[in-house]
Formats: structure tokens, C-alpha cells, sequence
């Protein structure tokens, strides 16, 4: 069973002199169970699609429902049922802890007893924090609070924007693991993230740039789908070497990747032989010159210069 | 119905934990009615007066120095002239002059009936009453005391003169406006800031994804004010009669009721601003202009409607606080009853009826 279908959604922000195309014709669906990530840069569109799927936006044009709800008509059915965690932080800061809790579990006609197993293993850690303000917790306590207020009425989709942005790393692999237990309680989890390592930790992931999809599949068909060779090359001039590679007529793109460049040739059969000739012309030092496997970005730079 | 009782504890707990909105909410009502009542209408406490005495008899000689000696005044000096009476009052050195004619004891003695004249600068209506009587009070001590031993009464008139402003007209009953300036500034503006604010927190996303209905919370985020603007009610009410001396002639319970209602009324208009404004600031500039600046100008409270032209007499008719402040004065200074001020209440539930039907209508379900 499909939980989320989006089809064809358009949404243009229209101000007096600008009309700005938030979401070119998107269509796509999620299955039941599954963690959904939503893969792009900040403007992408993230938000948007999320505002439309939780009825807060009403798209200019095309069609969505959640758990089988229109979200125009059934706007109703539709708040009764998901979670929402906003991207920028939303909870009352001058309440504490559980004041917070508690208010989002009885609007939701629950109480935190009724549904503490679903929130227990992440409620834990902020539990000794109960009773200070939210506004002073950090951004790894706020973002579990925000997730425990979001869950906190079993809902049966939940929609994270940007969950873990501004979070430190160990908080961002922690609140990966509790998605990943919370998909075994069957909730449907849509979750956009600017983080293109996270897109590996969703079943299906898609790429998403200036409001529109670039590629939907699993993290590792978007992999497959990435042909050419990919070297990772690294010296002592980063930066010159850059524009150096650049320079080459040969090469089909050039971006830094962590401590290496990684680079893609138009039809160069032997990558390394041109990458050494370049470095012995520049005289750089240190070099280091690797045969790698492309990852998502990888996949996600070449989708966006197609 | 829990949903909404939860709603309103986190709306009271807001206010609670905001030192600041909690100030202005509890203390600004009651430095408003203090400041008001203390700096604009003037203690009478040795205030200058004149004295021009045709008569120089015993009896005129007596009054003078009792009222001389009294706590309330002070002797500026002997005029000779109705003309320098006018003088001295222009001058603005007095602002009571006492005349007594020509044959002053006489005419008592033997006619039993004498007059004083009082003329007092009624520019600043409250204050030119209060000397007046105290003037009176005084001369009618003087009778009574001569009274004693008689067996027909002596009885001397006090004939009053209120220079300047003889009706008295915008006689500024500084309690109801200061009322109508409180209550619209804790429930239009506290209410429009609090509901923008969660606009702007981002708080009003996620509770909009809720099975909360909109309506609802918005009464509910209204309730608290609501409280807070009973207790401010009260505070006014309390401080006006042991504080300033300002009696509640009317019934207590009717004014009580009409004070609700003009809350209720601002609430909706309160709530009616958050649906437009956008961010804080905006909500509490719109509050100010469309609100407190017309309740100051057109309620009557500062400056008489009837004075002003034809065409702000008729926008004056539009100010809700216009219609509350004729209530107040009649019930609370005038002790009059329901009857007579039906009409009014008449057209401040209209006004709150259309208010609140069209916030409600135009409370945004989404975010855009």
C-alpha cells in the first residue's frame, strides 16, 4: 500500500515582481513502512513539498494524498494522523520539557503514558532535562524533543523537515538509529535532509533541485546509475590543482570531495595516466591519485550538470 | 474539551513566564488610572483665590479668613474690581475669586437671605467643582454656626460662576477612558501579539497540524486575556473608589457586565489584526494606530466628541471604546441603569458580533 502519492505537484510563490517556481511538476510515491528521504540543497523545494503534504500550503496545481487522505479535501483526516516536525525549531521555548510533552500529547487526545513506549528510548535522554525550559536544551536535545512531541500520537506518517541540520555528528547518526526503529514499527517516515551522507540511511531516496526530481530510486541504484570511471586525486595546491584539472579539456568536471578532488572525464580511457601528466606539469607534491566508487553525491553533481 | 483546557494553561503559563508582558498586563492598568487620576486632576491644596469685598462687614470679614485658613486655599489677594477679578484669573494666578455685595451682613440680618458669588476657572472643569464645594462647605459652616442661637435660619446662597466652560462639557471622567484605554491595549494588542507570535515562532505550523480546530485556538489563546482584563477591571474599579474617590453610582453588576463585553469586543478586534499582520512588531504598530490612537482622539475621553467636525464625529461612531465610554460614564458617574444604556450596548454587541464573525472567517486554516 502506497502511503504518500504526489502527483504532479506545481507551486509557484507569485510576489508583486517576481514569480519564483517552488515545485515543477513533482510526482512520486511512498510506500508504507518505508523511510523516504528527500534529497537537495537548501530552495530545493523541501519545505514546500512538506508544507503541501501536511495541508499547511495549497499547491497551485496536481494532486497528493496521505494514507489514502486528498490533502485538500481530507485536510481534517489528514491532521489527525501525521506528524510534523518543521525544519526550524517549534516548540514553546518557555515551556519546559514536559509542559511541551505534554501539551502536544493532549491536543492529540493522548497522553505521554498511552504512547511512552514509542518515545521511550528517545525521551529517555532528554528525561533528566524534564523540567528545563526548551529553549535553553541543545540542538541535538531540542531536535529529540521535536521528534518525541512529533511521535508522540503514533501517528502513521511522519514528515521531517531538515531533521538534523544544526545537529552535531553524534546526535545525527543517534537520531538515524531511532528512525530506523521507528520504520520497524511500521510508521512511514518522509525525511529531507541538505545531507547527502544521510541519503544512504533511507530505503529510497530522491534528489530533488530547483523543484524538481532528479532521480527516485534506492541509494544504491542511484549509485548503479553512475557509468563513468571516477578518480579522487589530491596534493599538495588543492586549489591550483583544481583550476589546473579544470583547464583540461579532457575533463567533464572537477569538485572537491573532502580532503580530495574527485574528477570525471568526457571518454578519457586512461584517467590516471592524464591525472599524473597534469600533477608532473604543475610540479605538485604529494600526490595521490585513487580509483573510487561513485557515492550519492557523486551521483547527485553529475545528475545536476545533466 | 481537555484539548482546549491544555491550550489554555500553556497560554496562561506564556504570560506567566514573561516577566515583561506580565508587567505591562498587571501594572500598567493600575500606574495608568493612579498617573491619571493624580496628575490630571490637580489636589486642591492651598490654591490661590481672590476675595473682592463690597461689603467689608463683619460677616464677609469672617468668611474670608475661615476659607483663608483652610487646607484647601490660600489668600492670593484683595481685588477692588470685577475687571481685576478677570485680570488676575487671565494672569493665571487664581482659579477661585469669592464676591461678596454690597451689604452683605445686612441683608442677612435683617432679610435672613444673603448671596456670595463664586467664580471659578472651569478651563479644567474637575478641578473648578471640587473648589466650589469646598468653598460652599466652608460658607456653609459660617451659617450654621450663627445658626446656633436663631430661630429663624440664616441662609446664605452660594451663587456659582464656572468661567470659561459654564456647561462643564468635556468634564474628562478620567476612569472610563482610562478603562477603555486599558482594556483595548490588554486585549487587542497583548491578544494579536500572542497569536502572531506563534506565527512567527513557528509554533502555529505544527499546531495547525493538529486535530485542534483553528477556532478553537484561538478562543482558547483569548481566555487567559480575558482574565487578566476581569482582574484589570477590577484593579481600575478598586483604585477609583478608595484611591481617587471616584463613587460607582450605578450598578456594580451592569457595569461589570458592559466592561466583559467591551473586552470580548477587543479581543475580536485583537484577533482580527493577528490575521493580517505578519510579524510582532506589525501587530503591535497596527494596535497602536488603529486602536489606541482612535480610543485616546475619539472615545471623548481627552477631547470632547461634540467639539470636533462633522465628519470625525461620524468616524468617532465607528470606535467601539466611543460606545463603552458613554456606558461607563453613565452607569459608573452617573448611576443610571440598563434602560439607559441599552442602545449602546446595543451596538457594541453588533460591533462584536461582526468582529468576531469575520476574524473567524478569515483565520487562516494554512499558513498562506
Amino acid at each position: 500500500m502506497q502511503s504518500v502519492i504526489v502527483q504532479n505537484i506545481v507551486k509557484n510563490y507569485v510576489s508583486k515582481k517576481t514569480s519564483v517556481e517552488a515545485l515543477k511538476d513533482i510526482s512520486f510515491s511512498v510506500e508504507k513502512g518505508e523511510i523516504f528521504g528527500i534529497i537537495g540543497p537548501d530552495g530545493a523545494g523541501k519545505t514546500s513539498l512538506f508544507r503541501i503534504l501536511t495541508t499547511l500550503l495549497l499547491a497551485d496545481s496536481g494532486n497528493a494524498s496521505v494514507d489514502g487522505f486528498d490533502v485538500v479535501k481530507d485536510y481534517k483526516q489528514i491532521r489527525n494522523r501525521v506528524g510534523y516536525m518543521p525544519g526550524k525549531f517549534s516548540l514553546y521555548q518557555d515551556l519546559s520539557v514536559q509542559e511541551n510533552l505534554e501539551f502536544f500529547a493532549t491536543i492529540f487526545n493522548t497522553s505521554i503514558q498511552q504512547n511512552y513506549d514509542l518515545i521511550k528510548e528517545i525521551y529517555q535522554q532528554i528525561e533528566p532535562f524534564k523540567t528545563r525550559k526548551a529553549g535553553q536544551l541543545s540542538g541535538g536535545m531540542k531536535q529529540k524533543l521535536a521528534l518525541s512531541c512529533a511521535l508522540i500520537h503514533k501517528p502513521s506518517v511522519l514528515f521531517l523537515d531538515e531533521p538534523t541540520t544544526g545537529v552535531d555528528a553524534v546526535s545525527r547518526k543517534e537520531f538515524w538509529e531511532m528512525l530506523h526503529r521507528l520504520k520497524l514499527q511500521g510508521i512511514t517516515i518522509l525525511v529531507s535532509t541538505p545531507y547527502m551522507d544521510e541519503a544512504s540511511l533511507c530505503d529510497r531516496v530522491a534528489l530533488i533541485q530547483k523543484g524538481e526530481i532528479l532521480s527516485i530510486d534506492t541509494p544504491k541504484g542511484i549509485a548503479a546509475g553512475f557509468k563513468k570511471p571516477l578518480w579522487a586525486m589530491r596534493a599538495n595546491e588543492m586549489f591550483h590543482l583544481m583550476n589546473a584539472i579544470k583547464a583540461d579539456d579532457s575533463v567533464e568536471s572537477c569538485y572537491p570531495f573532502g580532503q580530495y578532488h574527485h574528477v570525471v572525464f568526457k571518454t578519457q580511457k586512461d584517467g590516471r595516466t592524464k591525472l599524473e601528466e597534469i600533477a608532473m606539469k604543475g610540479h605538485y607534491s604529494n600526490v595521490e591519485i585513487k580509483s573510487i566508487e561513485p557515492n550519492i553525491e557523486d551521483c547527485f553533481m553529475a545528475l545536476m550538470r545533466g | 474539551m481537555k484539548q482546549f483546557f491544555i491550550f489554555v494553561k500553556k497560554e496562561t503559563l506564556h504570560i506567566l513566564r514573561d516577566a515583561r508582558t506580565l508587567f505591562i498586563l498587571i501594572w500598567m492598568p493600575i500606574v495608568q488610572i493612579l498617573l491619571y487620576g493624580f496628575a490630571l486632576t490637580n489636589e486642591v491644596k492651598n490654591t490661590q483665590f481672590a476675595i473682592f469685598d463690597e461689603a467689608k462687614d463683619e460677616a464677609s470679614t469672617r468668611i474670608s479668613e475661615q476659607i483663608a485658613a483652610s487646607r484647601y486655599f490660600s489668600l492670593y489677594k484683595n481685588v477692588h474690581s470685577y475687571k481685576e477679578i478677570e485680570a488676575t484669573f487671565r494672569q493665571g494666578k487664581i482659579r477661585l475669586a469669592i464676591v461678596f455685595p454690597q451689604g452683605f451682613r445686612d441683608d442677612l440680618l435683617h432679610t435672613n437671605h444673603a448671596q456670595v458669588q463664586l467664580i471659578a476657572d472651569a478651563s479644567d472643569p474637575n478641578t473648578a467643582n471640587m473648589l466650589t464645594n469646598y468653598a460652599t462647605a466652608i460658607i456653609n459652616d459660617y451659617q450654621q454656626s450663627i445658626n446656633q442661637n436663631q430661630d429663624l435660619p440664616y441662609s446664605i446662597k452660594t451663587q456659582v460662576r464656572m468661567l470659561y466652560n459654564p456647561e462643564l462639557k468635556g468634564a474628562y471622567n478620567f476612569v472610563p477612558g482610562v478603562m477603555a484605554m486599558v482594556l483595548m491595549l490588554v486585549c487587542a494588542m497583548m491578544t494579536s501579539i500572542s497569536i502572531v507570535r506563534e506565527k512567527e515562532m513557528g509554533t502555529m505550523e505544527v499546531i495547525l497540524v493538529s486535530p485542534l480546530k483553528p477556532f478553537r485556538i484561538i478562543i482558547a489563546k483569548t481566555i487567559p486575556y480575558l482574565l487578566v482584563s476581569i482582574l484589570n477591571i477590577a484593579s481600575i474599579l478598586l483604585l477609583s473608589v478608595y484611591v481617587l474617590d471616584v463613587p460607582i453610582s450605578g450598578n456594580l453588576i451592569l457595569l461589570i457586565a458592559e466592561s466583559i463585553l467591551f473586552t470580548i469586543t477587543s479581543l475580536s478586534l485583537g484577533i482580527l489584526i493577528s490575521n493580517t499582520a505578519k510579524t510582532q512588531q506589525a501587530a503591535q504598530f497596527t494596535s497602536l494606530m488603529s486602536l489606541f490612537l482612535p480610543t485616546l482622539l475619539f472615545s471623548g475621553f481627552m477631547f470632547p466628541v461634540e467639539n470636533m467636525p462633522i465628519p470625525l464625529q461620524i468616524i468617532s461612531n465607528v470606535v467601539p471604546a466611543k460606545w463603552f465610554y458613554i456606558i461607563v460614564k453613565a452607569v459608573m458617574i452617573k448611576g443610571l441603569g440598563f434602560a439607559s444604556v441599552w442602545k449602546e450596548t446595543l451596538i457594541l454587541v453588533g460591533m462584536t458580533v461582526v468582529l468576531l464573525g469575520i476574524s473567524i472567517r478569515n483565520f487562516k486554516i494554512r499558513l498562506a
